[in-house]
């Protein structure tokens, strides 16, 4: 080794500085140093600066009262709750708004991203100018439209657009009547269970007939009838013999304010307004761009065998496009997730607005606050982007 | 002005043998735009029949092809494919689409089905026979094409002649009373033309009627029964493949096949 007699086996090997594997060993070797020092400096000094002003740390401060109402709580809670409710309760309010808001971005992406490929003219236009105008203008803008241009100027609770008397519009919120059942109720939902059980059943059923008889049976126009249908005849049925199975709980107003049914903040409806619609004209230029990635000649290989513009969508297109489309979905997923936060600008109560904002100003707690925060964040988008991966593998090409 | 001409003759023909027809065009035009690609294409194709149609690029032979399946909608004239005229009617279009199996020049197998989900969709959900049945068709000309061994695999993981040959089995399994080839030989290697070209003679030989755009002419010479070649949207010249390659008539035929015949 040491007279340089070469052995057979190993190529003669270059001074260890010029050798590549060296080289990245230690460039790795100093930037963890860095990271260590920066991220000791940065500790030692909040610890430090954190001792001499007397702030204690820990997590103590969640069983303090957090002293302060919310305006949308979906867990009991009041001013006499402690900052471990507030969280809680922030944390529902961002998922509720995420999942909702994911929910009809979805819906009305796909829609207009089918829409824009229509060869119908005025379709395909109104499609392209919606994108074109609500991804090119700023979301904070547009929750703000929604919010202070929409929303708010509506009429009082006295002076309230009333559809039938049962649903209420006003600057105070959307008023639903809120539904109630009773024991005459137990039929409708023992025979809709029965109805989704059954229809499940009929599809595997109808997919062994189709493999063994090559027919096909309409499992849609059943199913519906038997989700839909069936539970609606039994609620007729028992109204007649029990009365009225459901009963709602119609808002009233009195004094100055409407009671009773179920109120949907108008911070709720702006901030999910704002979201879904911005979030849509992303995902429907990525649905677009999935269905445009496959090729015509897949399109024109199932003509020619016959199969029909439905079926060649269902078994040959979305499942092509499906792969591009994923990954953009994701992170459009992600994208609203994170966006929900500008929810403090209009003071829709998600984590950023109480937690993050009220309760880290009343309790000074801001290292453990922001680092919760964070943790949530970080948490909601690694899960939603594990599900999607896992997903978009189950679906991806095989290729050799 | 030359549409009466050569219409009449035509249709004079094919009215006394219409019942062996498959595939009768009369003063069919078609235009992309200004562009006209087809002019006055008088064609009839008998049962049984083995067209080989050639030309430059850009002289319409694929389009003529690709408008018996409707592919490509012609603009004026008729086409007219086992007694069924091609019109805007859906229904009657799905039929005609049946009947007549296309190759193309990039196979455009279903990337994400298995080769056998390939053969076996089209019968599944268009003729919707039984799965076992589609499964044991699909497996009989796979075996005609010779690769029943790939049966599981996805198209990404053969080889392009292994595809075109399970793009000719897909086809088949719809049992097609007309095959469209449409330059089925061009996107492939050298050493792979051959596998596909042998099961095209070995259908010519089971009597398939069939018409293929390409540029192999030891196929035209050796299976076709007339040779048809096209240049700026016309049929130039047709006739049996030995006069054809031995004594072109027009100068456009002779410079084409001197183009492609020495070199």
């Amino acid at each position: 080794m040491a007279n340089g007699i070469p052995t057979g086996a190993t190529p003669a090997r270059a001074v260890w500085w010029r050798d590549p594997r060296w080289r990245s060993l230690i460039y790795q070797a100093i930037a963890l140093a860095a990271v260590v020092a920066v991220g000791w400096y940065l500790v030692d000094n909040t610890l430090s600066n954190m001792e001499r002003r007397g702030i204690t740390s820990g997590f103590d401060f969640l069983s303090n009262t957090a002293g302060f109402d919310i305006i949308q709580a979906l867990v009991p809670y009041s001013a006499t709750s402690t900052y471990g409710s507030v969280f809680l309760v922030g944390l529902i309010n961002t998922l509720l708004i995420a999942a909702v808001g994911v929910v009809f971005a979805t819906m009305l992406g796909f829609i207009i991203g089918v829409a824009r490929l229509s060869s119908n003219w005025l379709i395909s236009t109104l499609a392209t100018i919606y994108i074109e105008t609500f991804r090119n203008i700023p979301l904070l803008l547009q929750i703000l439209f929604w919010y202070h241009a929409v929303l708010k100027p509506l009429p009082g609770p006295r002076e309230s657009i009333n559809f039938l008397d049962v649903i209420f519009v006003n600057n105070r919120g959307l008023y639903l009547p809120l539904p109630g059942f009773n024991q005459a109720f137990l039929p409708v939902f023992v025979v809709l269970v029965a109805g989704i059980v059954g229809t499940i059943m009929l599809r595997r059923w109808s997919r062994k007939r189709q493999a063994a008889t090559g027919q096909l049976f309409p499992v849609v126009r059943w199913g519906l009838f038997a989700i839909l249908g069936l539970p609606a005849l039994v609620f007729v049925l028992m109204s007649f013999i029990s009365g009225p199975p459901m009963e709602f709980g119609i808002a009233k107003l009195t004094g100055f304010n409407f009671e009773g049914g179920m109120v949907v903040i108008p911070e709720f409806v702006a901030l999910l307004v704002a979201l879904s619609v911005y979030t849509a004209a992303f995902i429907a230029e990525a649905v677009r761009s999935g269905i445009q990635a496959v090729s015509h000649g897949q399109t024109e290989a199932a003509y020619a065998l016959g199969v029909r513009p439905a079926p060649t969508m269902k078994l040959i297109i979305i499942p092509q496009a499906m792969r591009v489309i994923i990954p953009q979905l994701t992170n459009q997923y992600l994208n609203l997730t994170k966006n929900s936060s500008l929810a403090v600008f209009i003071a829709y109560p998600d984590l950023v607005a109480v937690f993050m904002g009220t309760s880290l100003n009343q309790t000074g707690q801001a290292v453990e606050i922001v680092a919760m925060t964070m943790a949530i964040y970080l948490t909601i988008s690694l899960v939603t982007s594990a599900v999607m991966n896992w997903y978009n593998a189950r679906i991806s090409l095989v290729e050799r | 002005m030359s549409t009466e001409v050569s219409e009449t003759p035509r249709e004079s023909i094919a009215s006394t043998a219409s019942t062996n027809v498959a595939v009768q065009m009369i003063g069919v035009h078609k235009w992309y735009g200004q562009f006209h690609v087809l002019k006055d294409i008088n064609l009839s194709v008998h049962r049984g029949e083995r067209i080989v149609i050639c030309g430059p690029s850009g002289s319409g032979k694929s389009t003529l092809i690709r408008c018996i399946n409707r592919l490509e909608e012609h603009q004026q004239g008729q086409i007219i494919v086992e007694g069924n005229e091609l019109t805007n009617d859906v229904k009657k279009i799905d039929e005609i689409r049946r009947e007549v199996g296309m190759v193309f020049q990039h196979f455009n197998l279903f990337p994400h089905l298995t080769v056998l989900e390939n053969l076996t969709l089209a019968p599944l959900w268009v003729r919707k026979v039984p799965k076992a049945e589609a499964e044991a068709t699909a497996m009989k000309y796979l075996e005609r094409v010779k690769i029943p061994e790939q049966a599981l695999k996805f198209p990404g993981q053969l080889s392009g002649g292994q595809q075109q040959r399970v793009a000719i089995a897909r086809s088949l399994c719809m049992n097609p009373r007309i095959m469209l080839f449409d330059e089925p030989t061009s996107a492939l290697d050298p050493e792979m033309i051959n596998e596909v070209l042998d099961v095209m003679v070995s259908l010519a030989e089971e009597g398939m009627t069939m018409m293929c755009v390409t540029h192999e002419m030891g196929f035209a010479r050796t299976v076709a029964d007339r040779v048809i070649f096209m240049d700026g949207g016309e049929i130039i010249e047709q006739n049996e493949p030995e006069p054809f390659f031995s004594n072109p008539q027009h100068e456009r035929t002779k410079e084409f096949l001197g183009q492609i015949l020495h070199h």
